[in-house]
């Protein structure tokens, strides 16, 4: 069964959670994207400093079979990203709103956090 | 959907199940490289119901399988398997089968799922324009079920279901036997590069075959398996899939199977097969481990001096070897172990290189 979402990050239609900190955005998979997605073993990480949009990609994970985008919640520049997922993917399966984090951005337009979800307005996601 | 006689086993397991050609298949009960570890370490089951098979009988079925198959099949003895293509007039590749040799005038021929209907025409073509008569071709595939037992422990969990002494099946030769009181065949063989078995039987009785393997196997180790892990284990030893590596653009002498393709024999597509040997080949098959880190997918470009050479027709995490591999389709000129290249994988190119095949072979 999925971990219940916590309720203090922000959340996207394509299952990204973002936990905002000031002006920097740690973005991941929710727990219920990475029980679609099964066993990760690789997560492409995007470089340092490279400028994403919201709703674009900012990172790939993939299971055995298949290959899933990771969009950015919010445009900005990326000021860090994940390492311990280079050797170990699976900690996006154990721990996907902690340990499994993918990538820290830091945001162009806070105007944009407008767009995102609350933990309640995610859960009728999951359900539909 | 069509599914297969152990569909609600499946369910009942927890299975993800997945469109396979048109089945509901099993694409994993649990975890992928679990499974594949399981069967190249103990042993797995897997439901290969959703198969074809076409039963060749009569004086001229040999006549008619060596017209219509690659292969050369005279010579074999009773109780002999040969793997050989089915070609179309241009050599392309309409699918990959196994050709069992019942009797001197009997042969089951055993096909994929979603390519057994043309299997069936292109053979009862080939009949009907070469007037070989004298043979009967029947669709078994309603009525036979087949399960391939594979994993070193393999022999241990069948022998007490069959009489006749496993030790002396030898690899690519069967048995015709009873099991659970019903005609049966077994042969050595399989799809993952581990010593095994595939199992035909009645497909009513195959529930109660799948039941009994597990009451005998669970102890040893036996799980179900689905057919993610049937891709790894057999991409891992460079075994083609159809829709992959091949299909009816593709010949024999590109994908790794000019070994199953005789030509010095007459069947359908061999001249279209020797101009292209005397002409020479546009495009090679072969394997490749990524030198930076990345998955290749099917459909993915490679690369090398910054232009498009070829596709990536396979490729995955190796659960053994922990590397990335691949299969796909380069220049000749390219096909040579050691040399670098390039795929495509989203706005990068990673660098890879071709190497020997199999990736995996069993110690």
């Amino acid at each position: 069964m999925s971990k219940s979402n916590p309720a203090n990050l922000k959340y996207t239609k394509d299952h990204e959670w973002a936990l905002v900190e000031g002006d920097i955005v740690t973005v991941g998979i929710t727990d219920h994207a990475q029980e679609l997605l099964t066993e990760v073993v690789f997560a492409e990480l995007p470089a340092i400093g490279k400028k994403v949009e919201q709703g674009k990609q900012l990172a790939a994970v993939e299971s055995v079979k298949s290959v899933s985008d990771v969009y950015s919640p919010v445009s900005g520049e990326v000021v860090e990203v994940n390492t311990e997922l280079e050797a170990n993917p699976g900690l996006i399966n154990q721990d996907a709103f902690g340990a499994g984090w993918i990538a820290k951005v830091k945001m162009s337009n806070p105007a944009e956090l407008e767009k995102l979800m609350d933990v309640a307005a995610y859960g009728k996601v999951m359900e539909s | 959907m069509q599914k297969t006689p152990l569909h609600a086993k499946h369910v009942a397991l927890g299975a993800r199940m997945v469109d396979f050609g048109g089945w509901d298949m099993p694409v994993q009960y649990g975890i992928i490289t679990e499974e594949h570890r399981n069967t190249r370490e103990k042993a797995g089951l897997f439901d290969i119901c959703h198969m074809g098979e076409l039963k060749v009988e009569g004086p001229e079925a040999l006549a008619l399988l060596q017209k219509a198959i690659s292969r050369e099949l005279g010579g074999m003895e009773n109780g002999q398997m040969r793997l050989g293509v089915l070609c179309n007039e241009a050599g392309g590749i309409l699918d990959d089968l196994t050709v069992y040799k019942l009797a001197d005038e009997k042969y089951m021929v055993v096909t994929n799922a979603s390519t057994k209907d043309g299997d069936l025409a292109q053979i009862l073509k080939v009949q009907r324009d070469f007037g070989f008569t004298d043979a009967k071709v029947v669709d078994s595939s309603a009525v036979l079920g087949k399960l391939d037992l594979q994993g070193p422990v393999s022999q241990a969990i069948l022998q007490p279901l069959v009489a006749d002494d496993l030790r002396k099946l030898k690899f690519y030769h069967f048995v015709e036997t009873e099991i659970l009181g019903g005609y049966a065949i077994v042969s050595r063989s399989g799809y993952t590069g581990e010593d095994g078995f595939e199992i035909y039987l009645a497909r009513d009785k195959i529930g109660v075959l799948w039941d009994k393997l597990f009451e005998i196997g669970a102890p040893l180790g036996l799980k179900p398996i689905g057919l993610g892990a049937r891709d790894t284990l057999r991409l891992e030893c460079a075994m083609n899939l159809y829709g992959h590596e091949m299909d009816d653009k593709v010949t024999p002498l590109e994908c790794r199977y000019g070994w199953v393709t005789n030509l010095d024999k007459d069947f359908v597509g061999v001249d279209a097969l020797r101009e292209l040997k005397a002409r020479g080949l546009g495009k090679k098959l072969v394997g490749f481990e990524l030198v930076d880190r990345g998955i290749a997918r099917n459909g993915y470009d490679i690369v090398a001096g910054g232009q498009k050479v070829g596709v990536v027709t396979s490729g995955t995490i190796s659960p053994t070897l922990g590397k990335a591999i691949g299969l796909g389709y380069v220049p000749p000129h390219l096909a040579v172990e050691g040399t670098e290249i390039g795929i495509q994988i989203r706005d990068n190119v990673v660098k890879a290189q071709v190497v020997k095949l199999p990736f995996y072979k069993r110690g």
